[in-house]
C-alpha cells in the first residue's frame, strides 16, 4: 500500500525538528550550585525567605528521598539520571522581587509573547474583546520563579488567593501548613519526595466558601536554563461550594541535553466544591534521533475530600521525551465524582506512560475515564490506569474507555488497566480498542479532495473529539493546533 | 377485581402518585390517558411491585388480596401481568426457557402441576403463530435482537401463555407502526374475557381505536381527574391535555 | 516495581528446593530433558516463589499459599486406583486415562485401545525409552520465569505423552482424569505433552478433582504443539477439593491455519491459578479461549493468560466469566501481544464478573501490547451485581427470586459455555455448573 507508506514516511518526518517553541532567552540567571545535598535545600529555602518550618519540611523530605529508589515499573527507558549533575534552582536575576510588571526583564516578557501568553493585563483585555471568550488570569513560572501574576486585584475582591506558592508560604502559612502534602504525602514516591525537598515555585490557589472563581486561572510553565530541573509545586484548595477552572500550559526551549521536570500538583475539593484542571503540555520532545527533550515525571492528585465534590482532569500531552504522569482522584466524600480526559500523542522517539487512578472510598462515588492515545514514528505510548472500589465504597461506578491509534509500524501502543472491585455493589465497565486509521476512511477523505496529511489530521481530530470538548475554549483551539503540529508535516 | 384507594407513591422522596382511586371489574377494559409525567407508568410499576417505588399511603387489592404486601413474583402468580413499555433483553436465556420457567413457577405457586413439555410446546406454538412470532425468535434470547414491534408482540405472547386475571399494558403502542399496532391489538382483543380485566395505559387515542375501552380515565399530577366512556378519548384527541395544564 | 533485593526464603520454598534437589539426585535424566530439568531447578533456587511485587502474581499470593510444602505423593495403591476410577467425573463417550494422586493409573487406563491415529505413553516410560517426542517438551517456555512451571519442570516424572498422527480425525475425546484420593496433604506434579500433527483433529478433556477438606497441592502443566491445519478442542475442568492449591499451566503453540478452542470450568480449590500462554507461530490461525470461574466462600481463583501474536493474520477470542459468591476473590489478567510483523491481527478479550456476595472481590487486568499498526484489538472488563431491571422482569413474570437469579447466572455463564462445540460436552459442563450453583446463593 504505497499511499499508506507515504503517509507513514511523512508522519515519521514530523516536526520534531521544527519545534515551534525552541528558542532560548538570553537573560542572567541566579543559580544554585550544581548538585543536591542539604545545603542545596537550605539555599533554595533561603532564597525564598522561607520560615523555619518550611525548611524543616524540605529537609525531612530530602532525608527520606535519600532512602528511596527510582521507580522502574513504567514502560519507559532512559539513561540513568545523575541527580548530582543538575542545577536545582535557577531564577532570573532581579534586584528584588518583581513589584510590578515594569520590573520584569523585557526579555522574559518577549518570551511569553512568543508563546502567546498575554502577561500584561491590557493585552489580556484586548484578547478578550477580539475572541469574545472569558478572561484568564496568568501566573507565569519562568524556570523556577513565578514572575508575575495578573488580575490579582480583581481576584482579591472575590476573596480568591492566586499567587506564587513561595508567596503563599510567607503570606498564608496557616493554609499552606494545613494542605501542603495532604494529598501527595512527602514520601509518596521518588519524584514527589524530590520535589518536596527542592521545589522552587509554583502556583497557589484558594477559593473561599461559596465562591465561583470569576475567571479561568492559568499558569504557563517554561524551562529555559540549561540543565535545570524544574520542580514546581501547585496547591489548589476549593472550599465548600467553591468552583475553579485552572489551566496549565508547558513549553521548553530546544536543547540537546535532557532536562528533568518533576512537578507535584495537589488539589483539595471540600464539600460541594468543583475543580477543573486542564493541561496542555508541549515540552520539547527531543530531536528526530531522540536526542534531548524533557523528562517529565509528574505527580498530580486530587482529593475529593467533601461530599458531592468533583475533580476533573483534562490533559493534552504532545511533548516531552518521557512522560510519567497519572493525574488521579481520591473519591473520599460521598457522592463525589472524578473525571480524567486525556489525549496523549507521541512521535519521534517519545515515550509516554500516562493514565490515572480513581480510588473509590466514599459511598455512591462515580468516575469516568476517556483516554485517547496516538502513537507515531518510533514512539511508545502506554495507558496505565487503576480503578478501585474499597469494601465500603458502596455503589461505586466507573466507566473507562481507552482507545489507541497507531500510525506506522515502528511504534507501540499499550494498555495496562488495573480494575479492582472489592464489593458487590460496584459497577465497573472498561473497554479498550487499538486500531489504525482505516484505509476506507482515508480513501473517503481523499476522494473528497483532502490531502493525506489533512485526512490524517481530520481523522485524528475526530478520534480525540470527546476529550477536546472537555477543554475550556481558550485551550481547545491551542490543543487542536498542537495536534496538527505533532502529526502533520505540512502544518508546522 | 382491582381496587385502588387513595394510593400515594414516591421515588427518591419525590411524590408521583398523590391519592389515586380506581376500580376495575372482571370483564372490563379501562384506559388511562394522561400527559407525560402524570404518573401513568409509575402506577404500573407500583402495581407490579418495582423496588424503586415507595408506597407511602393507600391500598391496592386484587380480588380482595393485598397486592402491596406481596413480592413481585407473588403478584404475578396472583394473576397480575404487566406488559412493559420497554421490554428487557436477557441475553443467554432462550424465550422458550423463559416462558416455561415463568409458567411453571406460577402454576407451582398456585398449587397446580407443572405443564408437560409436549403440552407446553403445543401451547406456545399455536399462540406464537397467531402473533407472527417465528420458531427462530422463540429460540433466541428473550427480546435479544428483536425489533420494537417484535418485543411488544413477545409481551403479548407471554400474556396469552400466562393467562393472567389482570393485564396492565404500559404504553404498548409506543414505537409501533400501524400494522404492528393492529397485530398487537388483535392479540389483546383475543384475550378479552368476562373473567379478565385490562388496564390500558396510553398517551394517544390511536390504540383505543383498536382496543375499545369500556371506561376512559384521565390522569393528571398523580390522580384520576376525570372518567367517562370511550368518547372521552376522542374528546382528548381533539382538545389535547391543555385543559389539564399540559400542552402535550 | 522490580526489586533487586532478595526476600528471605520461606519454609515452603526451602522444602520445595530440597524436594527438587532430592529428585534430581535420585532420578537423573540425561540429554536435553535432563538439562531442562536442571535449568528449571536452578531458576527456582534463584527466584523461588513470587511475592506480590512480581507483576504476574500481583493478585495471588503464592508465598502465602505455599507456606508449607506438602510432602510428595507416593506410589499408587490398587485401592486408591479403584476409588479414583469410581469418583472421576464422567464424560460419556470419551476414552479415559487415569492419574491417581499424581501418578499414572496403570490398571485403569486404556492406552492400548485408543482410537486409530492416537498413541499415548506415560511420561515415565517415554523418558525411559528416550521418545523423540520429548524433544518438544519445554520448547515453548513463557518469556519470563514462572515459579509454577519451573517447579513442574524440575519435578518432571509423571504425566502423559500424546501423539496424534497427521490427518487423523479422532472422533472419541481423550479424557485425562486427575483424581486425588488421599486424605493427607500431599504434593503432585504432572506434565502432559500433546503433539498434534498436520491436519489432524482431536478433542482432549483434562479434569482435576479431589476430596474436600484436604490441603493437597496439585501442579499440572500441559503443552500443546499443534501442526498446520490441525483442529484441537480442549476442555479443562478444575474441580479440586476445597482445601487444595491448584497450579495449572497451559502452553499452546499453533502452526498455520490451526483452529484451537479451549474452555475451562473452574469450581474447585481454596486457591487456584491457571496460567495460559498461547502463541501463534503460523499465519491464518484462530484461537478461542473461554472459561467460567464459579467461586464461593473464601475461594481464590486466578486466570492469567497471554496471547502472543507473533505472525500476521491470526485471530484470537477470549471470554471469561466469573461468578463470585460470599467473600470469594476472582482474578483475571489477560494480555494480547501483537509483535511488529503481526499485521492484520484481530484480537478480542473480555472478562465479565458477577458479584453476588457483598464482599466478593474481582480484580481485572486486561492488557494490550501492540507493535503493529494494521490490527484490530480490543478488550473489555466489567464487574457488577445482577441487573435489577432484568431481575424485576423475571419476578414480574412470576419467577421466584432464587430461581430468577439462578436463571440469570446460568445465562451469564452460558454465553461462554456455548462456544464448546460438542453438544455432549457442553451439556455435561452445563450440568456441572447448574449443580455447583445450586439454589439461592
Amino acid at each position: 500500500m504505497p499511499a499508506v507508506q507515504e503517509t507513514v514516511e511523512r508522519v515519521r518526518a514530523i516536526d520534531v525538528d521544527q519545534y515551534k517553541y525552541g528558542f532560548t532567552t538570553d537573560i542572567e540567571s541566579d543559580m544554585a550550585p550544581k548538585g543536591l545535598d542539604e545545603d542545596t535545600v537550605r539555599f533554595i529555602s533561603a532564597k525564598k525567605n522561607e520560615p523555619e518550618w518550611m525548611l524543616e519540611w524540605r529537609l525531612d523530605a530530602f532525608r527520606r528521598w535519600l532512602t528511596m529508589r527510582e521507580p522502574t515499573w513504567a514502560r519507559v527507558s532512559y539513561p540513568k539520571i545523575d541527580f548530582q549533575d543538575l542545577y536545582y534552582y535557577a531564577a532570573p536575576k532581579a534586584k528584588a522581587g518583581p513589584k510590578s510588571i515594569d520590573d520584569i526583564d523585557p526579555e522574559i516578557l518577549k518570551t511569553y509573547e512568543k508563546l502567546g501568553i498575554p502577561l500584561r493585563e491590557r493585552d489580556a483585555l484586548l484578547g478578550i474583546e477580539s475572541s469574545g471568550g472569558s478572561r484568564v488570569a496568568v501566573d507565569a513560572v519562568f524556570d523556577s520563579v513565578s514572575v508575575a501574576t495578573t488580575f490579582k486585584a480583581e481576584l482579591a475582591k472575590a476573596g480568591v488567593i492566586f499567587c506564587a506558592i513561595s508567596e503563599a508560604i510567607r503570606e498564608h502559612p496557616e493554609l499552606v501548613k494545613q494542605y501542603l502534602g495532604s494529598v501527595v504525602p512527602v514520601s509518596d514516591n521518588f519524584y514527589a519526595t524530590l520535589n518536596s525537598a527542592v521545589f522552587s515555585d509554583g502556583s497557589f490557589v484558594y477559593i473561599p466558601k461559596g465562591v465561583r472563581c470569576p475567571m479561568e486561572l492559568s499558569t504557563y510553565f517554561r524551562i529555559n536554563e540549561r540543565n535545570t530541573g524544574q520542580f514546581e509545586r501547585t496547591l489548589i484548595i476549593a472550599e465548600e461550594g467553591a468552583y475553579v477552572s485552572y489551566l496549565e500550559g508547558c513549553t521548553a526551549p530546544q536543547r540537546d541535553e535532557n532536562q528533568l521536570h518533576a512537578a507535584v500538583v495537589e488539589l483539595v475539593a471540600l464539600k460541594d466544591a468543583e475543580i477543573k484542571y486542564s493541561t496542555v503540555q508541549n515540552w520539547y520532545p527531543g530531536d528526530a534521533q531522540g536526542k534531548g527533550g524533557i523528562y517529565n515525571f509528574v505527580t498530580k492528585r486530587g482529593d475529593c475530600r467533601g461530599d458531592n465534590s468533583k475533580i476533573s482532569w483534562t490533559q493534552v500531552e504532545t511533548g516531552s521525551a518521557i512522560t510519567w504522569k497519572y493525574p488521579s482522584c481520591i473519591l473520599r466524600g460521598d457522592n463525589s465524582q472524578g473525571e480524567f480526559y486525556s489525549i496523549a500523542i507521541s512521535n519521534g522517539h517519545q515515550q509516554v506512560d500516562s493514565g490515572t487512578k480513581m480510588i473509590h472510598l466514599g459511598k455512591n462515588t462515580s468516575s469516568r475515564i476517556i483516554s485517547k492515545g496516538i502513537a507515531a514514528g518510533h514512539s511508545e505510548n502506554t495507558y496505565r490506569g487503576l480503578v478501585s472500589a474499597h469494601r465500603r465504597a458502596t455503589n461505586a461506578r466507573n466507566f473507562t474507555n481507552c482507545d489507541s491509534l497507531l500510525i506506522g509500524d515502528t511504534c507501540g501502543a499499550h494498555t495496562v488497566p488495573y480494575i479492582e472491585a472489592n464489593n458487590s455493589s460496584a459497577k465497573f465497565e472498561h473497554e479498550a480498542t487499538t486500531s489504525k486509521i482505516s484505509d476506507d476512511q482515508k480513501f473517503y477523505c481523499l476522494q473528497r479532495g483532502l490531502s493525506e496529511e489533512e485526512a490524517v489530521a481530520l481523522i485524528v481530530n475526530g478520534f480525540v473529539k470527546d476529550v477536546l470538548q472537555q477543554l475550556p475554549m481558550e485551550f481547545a483551539v491551542e490543543a487542536q493546533k498542537l495536534i496538527a503540529v505533532s502529526l502533520e508535516g505540512s502544518v508546522g | 377485581m382491582l381496587d385502588i384507594r387513595n394510593l400515594h407513591a414516591s421515588i427518591d422522596d419525590r411524590e408521583i402518585l398523590k391519592g389515586l382511586d380506581l376500580t376495575l371489574n372482571a370483564g372490563e377494559v379501562h384506559a388511562i390517558m394522561g400527559p407525560n409525567g402524570s404518573g401513568k407508568s409509575t402506577l404500573s410499576y407500583v402495581l407490579a411491585g418495582k423496588d424503586d417505588y415507595e408506597v407511602t399511603a393507600g391500598t391496592a387489592t386484587l380480588d380482595g388480596a393485598d397486592l402491596l404486601a406481596m413480592a413481585p413474583d407473588a403478584r404475578a402468580a396472583a394473576g397480575l401481568f404487566l406488559a412493559f413499555q420497554y421490554p428487557i433483553e436477557i441475553p443467554g436465556v432462550a424465550n422458550m426457557t423463559f416462558l416455561r420457567t415463568a409458567l411453571n413457577a406460577q402454576r407451582k405457586a398456585r398449587g397446580e402441576a407443572e405443564i408437560s413439555t409436549p403440552d407446553f410446546l403445543r401451547l406456545v406454538k399455536a399462540k406464537a403463530s397467531d402473533l407472527g412470532i417465528s420458531q427462530e425468535m422463540l429460540r433466541r434470547g428473550v427480546n435479544v435482537g428483536f425489533s420494537g414491534g417484535e418485543k411488544k408482540r413477545n409481551e403479548i405472547l407471554q400474556m396469552s401463555v400466562l393467562e393472567p386475571k389482570l393485564c396492565i399494558l404500559d404504553e404498548t403502542d409506543s414505537g409501533l407502526d400501524i400494522d404492528a399496532l393492529k397485530i398487537v391489538a388483535q392479540g389483546v382483543n383475543a384475550l378479552r374475557s368476562p373473567h379478565r380485566a385490562m388496564l390500558v395505559i396510553t398517551h394517544y387515542q390511536r390504540l383505543l381505536d383498536h382496543i375499545v375501552p369500556d371506561v376512559v380515565h384521565v390522569m393528571h399530577q398523580g390522580r384520576i381527574v376525570r372518567s367517562g366512556g370511550k368518547e372521552l378519548a376522542l374528546e382528548l384527541e381533539a382538545s389535547g391535555y391543555a385543559a389539564y395544564g399540559d400542552a402535550a | 516495581m522490580s526489586i533487586d533485593f532478595r526476600n528471605p526464603r520461606t519454609a515452603g520454598e526451602e522444602a520445595l528446593a530440597k524436594a527438587v534437589e532430592a529428585r534430581l539426585a535420585a532420578e537423573p535424566i540425561s540429554g536435553r530433558v535432563g538439562e531442562l530439568r536442571r535449568a528449571a531447578a536452578a531458576a527456582f533456587a534463584e527466584h523461588g516463589l513470587p511475592t506480590r511485587r512480581v507483576e504476574e502474581w500481583k493478585y495471588t499470593d503464592l508465598r502465602a499459599a505455599v507456606r508449607e510444602a506438602a510432602p510428595l505423593a507416593g506410589a499408587v495403591t490398587a485401592s486408591a486406583e479403584a476409588e479414583a476410577g469410581l469418583r472421576a467425573i464422567a464424560f460419556p463417550g470419551a476414552e479415559r486415562v487415569l492419574f491417581v494422586n499424581g501418578a499414572y493409573g496403570r490398571g485403569a487406563s486404556p492406552l492400548g485401545k485408543l482410537p486409530a491415529g492416537v498413541s499415548a505413553v506415560p511420561l515415565a516410560a517415554a523418558l525411559a525409552s528416550g521418545s523423540p517426542l520429548l524433544e518438544r517438551i519445554g520448547a515453548l517456555a513463557p518469556q519470563r520465569y514462572d515459579a509454577a512451571l519451573a517447579l513442574n519442570t524440575a519435578m518432571l516424572r509423571e504425566g502423559l505423552v500424546i501423539h496424534v498422527a497427521a490427518g487423523a480425525k479422532v472422533e472419541t475425546p481423550i479424557h485425562i482424569a486427575h483424581v486425588f484420593t488421599a486424605d493427607a496433604p500431599l504434593a503432585t506434579f504432572t506434565r502432559t505433552l500433546v503433539v498434534v500433527e498436520e491436519g489432524a483433529q482431536v478433542a482432549i478433556i483434562e479434569s482435576h478433582q479431589g476430596p474436600a477438606g484436604v490441603a493437597y497441592q496439585a501442579n499440572a502443566a500441559s503443552e500443546f504443539y499443534i501442526g498446520d491445519g490441525a483442529h484441537v478442542d480442549l476442555v479443562r475442568v478444575q474441580a479440586e477439593g476445597d482445601g487444595a492449591l491448584h497450579l495449572g499451566t497451559l502452553v499452546v503453540d499453533m502452526g498455520r491455519e490451526v483452529a484451537f478452542h479451549a474452555f475451562q470450568l473452574a469450581t474447585g480449590a481454596a486457591t487456584a491459578r491457571l496460567s495460559l500462554h498461547g502463541r501463534f507461530s503460523g499465519a491464518g490461525s484462530h484461537a478461542g479461549i473461554r472459561g467460567v470461574n464459579l467461586l464461593t466462600g473464601r475461594q481464590h481463583g486466578d486466570v492469567t493468560m497471554v496471547m502472543d501474536h507473533a505472525v500476521p493474520h491470526c485471530e484470537s477470542r477470549e471470554l471469561f466469566k466469573t461468578v463470585l459468591k460470599d467473600e470469594s476473590h476472582g482474578v483475571f489478567q489477560g494480555k494480547i501481544i501483537v509483535r511488529p510483523d503481526a499485521q492484520k491481527t484481530d484480537g478480542r478479550m473480555m472478562s465479565q464478573a458477577l458479584l453476588l456476595g457483598e464482599f466478593a472481590q474481582m480484580d481485572n487486568k486486561p492488557e494490550l501490547e501492540i507493535f503493529a499498526d494494521d490490527v484490530q484489538c480490543g478488550h473489555g472488563a466489567t464487574a457488577g451485581a445482577l441487573d435489577d431491571d432484568l431481575l424485576f422482569y423475571l419476578l414480574a413474570r412470576g419467577i421466584p427470586p432464587a430461581e430468577a437469579q439462578a436463571l440469570l447466572v446460568q445465562a451469564f455463564v452460558g454465553e461462554a459455555v456455548e462456544y464448546v462445540e460438542q453438544e455432549d460436552l457442553r451439556e455435561a459442563l452445563m450440568a456441572q455448573i447448574v449443580a455447583r450453583l445450586g439454589g439461592a446463593p
